[in-house]
């Protein structure tokens, strides 16, 4: 195979990392020294090639080790998975389009072989080999949605699309920013977005709904989201607030760069074919602070956004009270240089820290 | 982001095809089938999509929206219905007349502007003449998940109600026909009446149907969201008038019979667009400024929005006056 897996816990002893390859390939979600919302959509029809962007759903040296997390999630809270009895068919659709990407994808990984509705799945990486009959759930272990969301990283919210809205109707989702799916479930887009600050006002979520009730079969689209974790920590949900909440005030001069992990979403926007619904899948990536400084465009430009953030996105994105921390550690990394524009680590032509 | 920036292409994405079939129903109404030009499967779509055909007549690119009306399920053909309209800009006509099997043409991926709600307990379909097509589909989603439908389809003439014969010998439960040649007609107050609760209506036909049913719906306390309706409009021609596009810095004529959106496009201006028909409001464009009258006709801007002036759908509506200004 062509990926080395990561043998790697995302709790207790917290033995996640990235290799080079993790960091160079990181998506770092700052175009500029400065961060305002946006609605940041552009299409998700590939990438540089290594890119996270590359393929339509990443598979990454995490894989295995994130697919045992989520199993973990799932048999402590199974309502981490749920989908409203309208949704089955949306379900095979994400199965469908899943099983399909992954095996065009990744050939050496992934094997999807069918004949009519008669189908033939393996998964290699985690030693699956499944038969069983398309749109037929009696044939599979568990619903379609859960079954191919147990194989695939990221989380994912699977959207009905009626009456000029989006509902949030099934999902699984066990790698979220501190939102839940049991909570929201069944909820319309204004409404799970109500604690969002700023953005409302802004008409950001007007224009984003009108946007993804848009987005048409073939064409779909991304957009990045962030936000601060401490700890390599997957499933920082509300649910299990209690466990993680505290390790934020476990972090000190000393521990800060190896334990702030700066946390990535990939977000990408698939119309499914069948049923019409919207698929967000919505993929993690975690790199701590002391590895995004291995890049000096990096170092320098996490300082400036950090420290320029409003005050309400730093509260929302929850780490007001370690921000001076965070700026006295990241500002050794700022030398004032300026930085090229884009998101790229621009290893080669950017000068190396000057201090 | 921009990973790799690509400015999105108006329209849906294409598929290249083949006409495998083009089948004669009645005096009105040909049925195309199409296969995929590179031999692959379509893409499964959901019952009640349509498809937009590029047709290539004398220079001209004509673009129209038809509802696939067959089996979703089905990914090896795609077809439509489409109804000869003698009085129309000649879309239809050119159908018709020109397209024969083994033709080459170009549709948009399947996009769903009339979707089924899939949390109904029961379906009932209105079907009005030629608006029997997304039903065509809706019936084949819903018989493979076990659905409960029923179709109440009005048309003309036996001669001309398309597919009924076939409809009423594979359901003869559910499918209901009424012939305006023989005095019937939907007994609609009836039928609204009688509907377990969970039950959603949808209606496809000419606008006087869609209207009464919803208006009827509504007078027996049907919730709004449980009615749901689908009419293509197709661009009226009208007199010519002059636009300036001030984004793109030029002035163009639009002709008789051409729609606002298609001068835009002859022009060589790519402005956004998926139905064609005034109902998916992607072609909503801002008005800078006007001295004259709009002609709007569609579904998708709100009445203020009209009256205000400041914005149309080229797609579908028109202009007459001095002067038009649009933000394009």
């Amino acid at each position: 195979m062509t990926i080395q897996f990561n043998e790697e816990t995302f709790r207790d002893d917290y033995s996640f990392r990235n290799s080079e390859w993790a960091i160079k390939r990181f998506p770092f979600p700052f175009h500029e020294d400065s961060y305002m919302y946006s609605v940041n959509m552009e299409q998700h029809r590939g990438g540089p090639k290594g890119s996270v962007y590359e393929k339509r759903f990443d598979v990454d040296e995490h894989y295995v080790s994130e697919m045992r997390d989520r199993a973990i999630v799932l048999a402590e809270d199974p309502l981490r998975c749920q989908s409203l009895p309208h949704m089955t068919l949306a379900g095979w659709d994400t199965l469908e389009l899943i099983m399909v990407c992954k095996s065009e994808d990744y050939p050496d990984l992934f094997e999807l072989h069918r004949d009519g509705n008669q189908w033939h799945w393996i998964n290699k990486p985690m030693g699956i080999d499944q038969k069983f009959t398309f749109l037929d759930e009696t044939t599979l272990p568990c619903g379609p949605l859960e079954y191919i969301t147990r194989q695939a990283q990221g989380d994912y919210a699977v959207l009905d699309q009626r009456d000029d809205m989006l509902w949030m109707d099934a999902g699984m989702v066990t790698t979220q920013a501190d939102w839940s799916l049991d909570f929201d479930i069944g909820m319309n887009f204004f409404e799970w977005h109500a604690p969002v600050p700023k953005a409302h006002e802004m008409g950001i979520f007007k224009r984003a709904l009108k946007f993804l009730l848009n987005i048409q079969q073939g064409a779909p689209a991304r957009r990045l989201n962030w936000t601060m974790t401490v700890n390599p920590l997957l499933d920082t949900s509300p649910e299990n607030y209690h466990k993680w909440g505290i390790q934020k005030t476990q972090l000190t001069p000393e521990n800060i760069g190896a334990k702030q992990h700066l946390r990535v979403e990939l977000q990408t926007f698939y119309r499914l074919p069948r049923s019409n619904a919207l698929l967000f899948p919505i993929r993690c990536y975690l790199c701590s602070f002391q590895d995004l400084m291995t890049m000096p465009k990096w170092g320098r430009r996490l300082h400036r956004v950090i420290r320029d953030l409003p005050e309400e996105l730093a509260t929302y994105k929850g780490f007001i009270d370690n921000r001076p921390m965070m700026l006295d550690y990241l500002s050794q990394f700022d030398d004032g240089l300026p930085t090229s524009p884009g998101i790229w680590p621009d290893q080669d032509t950017e000068p190396p820290l000057q201090k | 982001m921009s990973a790799s920036p690509q400015k999105a292409k108006a329209g849906a994405e294409k598929l290249d095809v083949v006409v495998s079939a083009v089948v004669p129903l009645n005096d009105l109404v040909t049925r195309f089938e199409f296969k995929r030009s590179d031999g692959q499967d379509f893409p499964p779509f959901s019952a009640g999509a349509h498809t937009v055909v590029e047709m290539q007549d004398e220079g001209r690119t004509r673009l129209n929206p038809y509802s696939l009306m067959s089996d979703p399920a089905d990914t090896s053909t795609y077809a439509i219905s489409v109804r000869r309209d003698d009085e129309g800009r000649g879309g239809s006509l050119f159908m018709h007349r020109n397209v024969s099997e083994g033709d080459q043409m170009v549709i948009t991926y399947p996009v769903n502007l009339f979707p089924l709600d899939l949390r109904a307990g029961k379906h009932i379909f209105f079907a009005g003449g030629i608006g029997i097509t997304p039903f065509m589909a809706m019936i084949e989603q819903l018989e493979r998940s076990n659905g409960h439908w029923e179709l109440h389809y009005s048309a003309r003439s036996p001669e001309l109600a398309s597919y009924a014969d076939n409809l009423q010998s594979k359901h003869p439960a559910n499918v209901h026909v009424y012939y305006d040649s023989e005095g019937e007609a939907i007994d609609l107050e009836n039928l609204l009446d009688g509907q377990p609760l969970g039950t959603h209506a949808y209606v496809c036909g000419p606008a006087g149907m869609i209207n009464w049913v919803h208006d009827t719906a509504t007078a027996h306390g049907w919730p709004e969201d449980n009615v749901h309706s689908e009419e293509f409009l197709a661009p009226q021609p009208g007199k010519p008038f002059q636009v300036r596009l001030c984004k793109s810095d030029i002035t163009i004529d639009v002709g008789e019979n051409e729609s606002l959106l298609e001068a835009i496009e002859r022009c060589g201006v790519d402005a956004p667009f998926l139905c064609r028909g005034g109902a998916c409001g992607q072609c909503e464009t801002d008005v800078v400024e006007s001295d004259g009258e709009f002609i709007h006709r569609d579904h998708w801007l709100e009445d203020e929005d009209h009256a205000s002036g400041k914005k149309i759908m080229p797609c579908v509506s028109r202009f007459v006056g001095k002067s038009l200004v649009l933000d394009r």
